[in-house]
């Protein structure tokens, strides 16, 4: 082994690789992308999610067609002669209309703000006081992570709707108290993966190796552990979703979320309580929007995590078994 | 080496890079549910003493949990040192917190042994290597990225695969990265973890021989970790063994491998793969009896007593302390009692396994 072999084996690697220009890795992300676009249930669900959204945007629009306010009653139109409710498909009311005599499609729309908005913030809010509290928990170990981990068990047993209840009769009830509630008892649930994960990470020998450049703990957790991270966190945040949207829902039910006149679909479902079935556009529009909402999160979320973890076999497990020879 | 007669006043005083004394690094065994106590403590390294010269490459073979790794990561004051002083060009490292060892790190790096493990899988290739300059703040931006580009190229990947991820690459690809990484803030020292047992064979050689041609060019010293004494002989200038959280001998590379004096050293160089067949039959083996004793009560005296073929009541005693044995360099030292001779056969017995092995098959039916 003279320098001479040297220099042809050290200089060897380049010219072995395949023509260069424009070759570069495909990001983990790329790839998750490329396979959630054969995933069917995946493109329905974004499907679902976009019609949501768009509608929730198009609010004001569908207000200013309609004519009809969300909040404010339509006297004489949205109601028959004997003050009773309009069936869908009358009098301009695609959905019908409520015992107020307020358009229900205009209200779904402007509920779906709501809906999305408060699933959105809350996770939002629930992901990143998760993750940093689950890293901290992690990757110090020790008292810190005693401390963190009770203090994520307390919030996960605690009796959230009880608890809701006496925040609201204290604070009063408003959008901002119901995101943060619904925050504060969710963070947890991304609190205790993200801990796990980071306890299991900052064995790993690329964290010795960047102790041993130097890094600080903060660059460590943010820059190299965190990264390793993502698959979970968004999948747990793509199923926090849906349950927020279901936490503002009940808690408006309640009575102790978004308060009326303000449209959400929790308290468009409160207003049909009693209603029977004389009226079943009352409870059965805005509960199909909420189903599939929900449903629509929930099934991308488990697609994101199958296209995150090709080693699972939910989707492809169909496929396979085809190919096998009968 | 007989001839030499050391005069150990007449050598210059060596150009130390890298000092350690008495480094001691105990894992407390802890037990309880609640209230954790400790109950014991692994004495992976029990009072190591080197030194690494500028410019030099120091070997230092073991078996597998002799420590050598743990002695690694002390010297890269990965975690804190139980006791003992480590002294790198002059400044006394052994206590300094994190942040204050933060400047110091600029001038010794590690290798790891993992090419796996050891980068970040979710980061870019070119994010990994440019890591330590952005940890220290060393170039941002365009220039960040023309230096880590020139690293590829110095340590031989392909300055294009920037921004690939470590998945992309094989093996010694990703040991290259390693390697770049380490050089990236020019530093004097590179503590190498047994940086070649996890490759194949084959790249086994093309890294070290990137290693060589790296020392030549940025006049780096090693400190090189292996457990593949025929790497260890090919690398280094000087070698240490190590037993049982201890240096056993250390010794300039042909002086180790033509007159090993400790027992344990003789039974390591004897249990190396030899090539060629004849002689690795003609040659004597020396086959220790037992197991490595447990580093969480490690034997007393000598640690090696308890397997050693020349071991006497002195050794279970009193500890031998690494001095220069009868006829030897000054640079040879040796933690013996009663070290090897020259000519002295260990191996006259064949070892019991071997014996048995072959009376089964002279009884054996045919």
């Amino acid at each position: 082994m003279s320098l001479s072999t040297v220099q042809v084996a050290s200089n060897q690697a380049p010219p072995q690789e395949p023509a260069v220009g424009g070759i570069e890795g495909r990001s983990p992300l790329r790839l998750v992308l490329a396979r959630l676009r054969t995933d069917r249930v995946a493109l329905a669900s974004v499907a679902v999610i976009v019609f949501v959204v768009a509608l929730a945007f198009v609010a004001p629009l569908i207000e200013s067609i309609t004519g009809h306010s969300a909040t404010i009653t339509n006297v004489d139109t949205g109601t028959d002669a004997n003050g009773q409710p309009l069936p869908p498909g009358t009098g301009g009311f695609i959905l019908g209309t409520d015992n107020l005599g307020r358009d229900i499609l205009v209200r779904i729309a402007y509920g779906a703000r709501i809906s999305l908005l408060v699933g959105v913030l809350a996770t939002a809010i629930a992901t990143i006081v998760g993750v940093v509290v689950g890293l901290f928990a992690g990757y110090f170990g020790g008292w810190l992570d005693s401390i963190l981990a009770r203090i994520m068990d307390v919030v996960l047993s605690f009796p959230y709707v009880l608890f809701a209840i006496v925040l609201v009769s204290v604070f009063g009830s408003s959008l901002p108290l119901t995101i943060l509630v619904i925050a504060f008892f969710s963070f947890a649930a991304i609190g205790r993966i993200v801990r796990g994960q980071a306890l299991s990470q900052r064995e790993k020998e690329y964290v010795e190796a960047a102790q041993s450049l130097g890094a600080g703990n903060l660059r460590i957790m943010f820059v190299d552990i965190l990264p390793n991270l993502v698959a979970p966190v968004i999948v747990l945040a793509t199923l926090l979703i849906p349950s927020a949207i279901i936490f503002e829902a009940t808690l408006s039910f309640l009575g102790l979320g978004v308060q009326p006149p303000t449209a959400s679909w929790g308290n468009m479902l409160s207003d049909a309580e009693g209603v029977g079935f004389q009226a079943w556009w009352f409870y059965i529009f805005p509960m199909l929007f909420l189903l599939a909402t929900t449903l629509a999160f929930n099934l991308l979320g488990d697609a994101v995590r199958d296209a995150l973890d090709p080693r699972t076999e939910r989707i492809f497990a169909g496929r396979r078994k085809k190919k096998k020879p009968a | 080496m007989l001839d030499v007669v050391p005069t150990p006043t007449s050598a210059p005083a060596p150009d130390v890079l890298l000092r350690a004394e008495e480094i001691v690094k105990h894992f407390p065994i802890k037990e309880g549910i609640f209230f954790k106590h400790e109950v014991g403590s692994v004495k992976a390294v029990d009072g190591v003493t080197l030194e690494v010269r500028r410019g030099e490459t120091l070997g230092l073979v073991g078996e597998t949990g002799c420590g050598k790794s743990t002695l690694a990561r002390c010297v890269m004051r990965l975690f804190p040192l139980t006791s003992g002083r480590l002294t790198f060009d002059g400044a006394d490292l052994s206590t300094l917190s994190r942040s204050k060892m933060r400047p110091y790190r600029r001038g010794m790096q590690m290798i790891f042994q993992d090419p796996y493990g050891s980068l970040n899988s979710r980061r870019r290739v070119g994010s990994i290597i440019g890591d330590p300059l952005a940890i220290h703040h060393m170039a941002d931006g365009a220039e960040r990225k023309r230096k880590v580009q020139g690293l590829m190229e110095v340590v031989g990947l392909n300055p294009e695969h920037y921004n690939r991820f470590p998945a992309e690459f094989s093996g010694g690809q990703r040991q290259r990265i390693g390697v770049a990484r380490a050089l990236a803030l020019n530093p004097k020292l590179i503590v190498c973890d047994e940086p070649v047992s996890a490759l194949d064979v084959s790249i086994q050689a093309q890294i070290l021989n990137l290693l060589e041609d790296l020392q030549s060019e940025f006049g780096l010293t090693y400190l090189f970790i292996a457990h593949n004494l025929a790497v260890v002989q090919h690398v280094s200038d000087r070698v240490a063994v190590m037993y049982l959280g201890k240096v056993v001998e250390v010794a300039d590379v042909k002086d180790l491998y033509a007159t090993p004096r400790h027992p344990y050293t003789n039974a390591l160089l004897s249990a190396s793969v030899v090539a060629d067949p004849d002689k690795a039959r003609s040659r004597d083996r020396i086959i220790l009896s037992g197991d490595v004793p447990s580093p969480i009560n490690p034997p007393s005296g000598c640690r090696f007593h308890t397997r050693c073929p020349k071991a006497q009541a002195l050794c279970s005693t009193e500890e031998p302390k690494l001095k220069s044995a009868t006829g030897d360099a000054a640079s040879h030292l040796t933690a013996c009692h009663f070290p090897v001779a020259d000519g002295e056969k260990l191996a006259s017995d064949k070892a019991t396994i071997l014996q048995a092995v072959e009376g089964f098959l002279a009884e054996a039916p045919t």
